[in-house]
């Protein structure tokens, strides 16, 4: 590489409408890329965020998620008084035996759709420590009281604090708002188990979390629970059981962001094609003067792949510039594993960024190769009489 | 012994069927410190070997030697090399780089050698000197007429002391008085630097400063 960078950088500012047309082109499809990523690793982290190390969550022996799990009272009730839970200041287990429903609601904006509906102890606020009321009350024990989930706040009709929402042919009034750090539980509806379950007109619960008092006991503790032959349950870290939650729909999307994105990507490259060689052939001159002077054929090659670079680099930062309003902003989604809606805020993280400017970089170099390599295979002989 | 030594130097192109020769058996010496005016009219051959002396271009049959290597042997990755040592070529259309400066258009053979930044800078402002241009160092080529674009364009081609100096048409784009000049300094160059110097032209003010004329007229060279 001995063909000084500023050549390329001066020549690149010598035609500025066709480099920013081209890396324009590489900036929006670096912005689709981001953008789908930042949706993928969103939804994630509201999942994955859900679930607590330090928590298990029982479910009936087959079942993948709470939805299709049932635990009867005396199950529930035997798992809560084993050794291995972890008891409050009051000496009551930290666990919550829970009821897990779907319910339709009205969305303000238009249609309806499923939102979950969890039954918990009082204790389930001790038991996942992320989880705040952050206005309004406690719903209170034996009353049809219920607290909504920040994300669905105003997305939902009859979701402020006072208003009262019908399902399973009751009206619960909503007597507060909380916060769970971002994650899956705040597009949810708690209100306590033992008012949901005749609602529901179940006699069973679906799940049992329930805190470790040392965490690093998880695999003994799930060996008890599992062999013991009054229960027919699987247990799973929190963490882990959510965290499954999200890999189908996670998959989906990044896939998703890196098949429309290399489809993008094609046009983009073209794209930079075509203006590499319009500047190889424009420049064939001092090409030839290049080679004349002793520089090697590859430090041509080089030379203009360093250019295609260039180009890339700001196509690269333009795009990470476009996506970064992104960061943060909240949609929705319905996630597959439980049916229900699920709201999240774009993560546009600094690696995402990194990799969309790679992303871009790999552009250029595919972009750049053909041209380049015409500029270094070119003959010297007729280029340098060229006016 | 002689600097250059053509042998039996051939160049025909073949087009489909047909032979097309520019020139055949040309054999040439020139000792070093000579200044050598090759004439002829358009399309004789003369750029053509130009550009086979300094390795641009391949022969037919025939050999090149200059300072005893053989460049019709080289393989085109250490002609390259060789070239960067041995030849400053000054083109007729003087071919600058328009975004690099004079400084840096003239510093760009140096940057194929091991010296370090302030050695190169010593030799450019050397050559600077030489051309009468060292108030135009950072002037970029659009802001200079033609005679000192190609004054430019000699300093580029003598900044690193090559063993021969090959000249297209030098003067093909100047004004009688820059052509004057130009001349006049490639004459300082052979006489007080002592330059070997194989100039092309079919002007006649341009052949009256060389040593010797050669003509090459329909493939045949005469003294």
């Amino acid at each position: 590489m001995k063909i000084p960078l500023i050549y390329n950088i001066r020549s690149v500012r010598r035609r500025p409408v066709s480099t920013l047309a081209t890396a324009l082109g590489m900036g929006l499809v670096v912005l689709v890329f981001i953008a789908m990523m930042a949706l993928s690793r969103g939804f994630r982290a509201a999942i994955v965020e859900t679930g607590s190390r330090e928590n298990v969550l029982v479910v009936r022996s087959g079942a993948d998620n709470e939805l299709m799990s049932g635990l009867s009272r005396s199950t529930a009730q035997t798992i809560i008084s084993m050794p291995f839970v972890a008891k409050g200041p009051e000496g009551r287990p930290l666990a919550s035996p829970e009821i897990y429903v779907l319910v339709s609601l009205e969305r303000l904006a238009e249609g309806d759709a499923l939102v979950v509906a969890r039954g918990v102890s009082p204790q389930a606020f001790e038991v996942r420590k992320d989880v705040k009321v952050i206005a309004g009350r406690m719903f209170n024990p034996g009353a049809p009281e219920i607290l909504v989930g920040k994300s669905i706040v105003g997305r939902f009709a009859g979701t402020e604090i006072g208003e009262t929402i019908n399902f399973a042919s009751r009206d619960w009034t909503v007597v507060g708002h909380f916060a769970a750090e971002g994650s899956a539980f705040e597009s949810e509806i708690w209100g306590e188990n033992e008012q949901f379950m005749p609602a529901f007109r179940g006699e069973v619960f679906q799940s049992v979390t329930f805190r470790m008092y040392d965490p690093a006991d998880f695999e003994s503790i799930k060996q008890t629970l599992e062999s013991d032959p009054r229960l027919t349950v699987s247990a799973q870290r929190e963490y882990n059981f959510y965290a499954n939650q999200s890999v189908l729909l996670t998959q989906v999307l990044s896939f998703a962001a890196i098949f429309i994105a290399g489809i993008m990507a094609i046009g983009a490259v073209f794209g930079a094609v075509n203006t590499m060689y319009a500047a190889v052939s424009a420049r064939a001159p001092e090409i030839a003067v290049l080679l004349t002077l002793g520089f090697r054929p590859l430090s041509v090659l080089s030379s203009f792949l360093m250019e295609a670079l260039v180009i890339a680099l700001i196509g690269g930062m333009l795009g990470c510039l476009f996506a970064l309003p992104l960061n943060g902003i909240m949609t929705s989604t319905t996630n597959w594993a439980s049916m229900s809606e699920v709201a999240f805020a774009f993560r546009v993280t600094p690696d995402l960024l990194l990799r969309g400017v790679i992303f871009a970089l790999a552009m250029g170099l595919i972009g750049g190769f053909l041209p380049a390599r015409r500029a270094a295979r070119q003959p010297i002989v007729q280029a340098a009489r060229r006016p | 012994m002689a600097l250059l030594e053509i042998r039996d130097l051939s160049k025909v192109y073949q087009r489909d069927a047909q032979r097309i020769p520019v020139f055949e058996g040309i054999n040439l010496n020139i000792v070093a410190g000579e200044f050598l005016v090759l004439m002829g009219p358009s399309g004789s051959g003369k750029t053509t070997l130009l550009n086979l002396v300094a390795g641009l271009d391949e022969p037919t049959t025939g050999t090149i030697r200059v300072s005893g290597a053989e460049v019709t042997a080289m393989s085109r990755r250490d002609l390259a090399a060789w070239r960067s040592h041995h030849v400053g070529f000054i083109f007729q259309l003087y071919n600058l780089l328009p975004v690099l400066t004079a400084y840096q258009n003239i510093e760009l053979p140096l940057l194929l050698t091991h010296l370090s930044k302030q050695d190169r800078r010593e030799h450019v402002m050397t050559a600077l000197e030489v051309v009468g241009l060292s108030d135009r160092a950072d002037h970029y080529p659009r802001q200079l007429s033609g005679g000192q674009e190609q004054r430019v364009a000699i300093a580029r081609a003598i900044v690193s002391d090559p063993t021969l100096i090959l000249a297209d048409e030098p003067t093909g784009d100047l004004d009688a008085q820059s052509a004057q000049d130009v001349l006049t300094l490639m004459q300082r160059l052979n006489d007080e630097y002592n330059k070997t110097i194989l100039l092309v032209t079919h002007d006649q003010r341009a052949a009256d400063r060389g040593h010797a004329i050669m003509h090459l007229d329909k493939g045949v060279l005469t003294g």
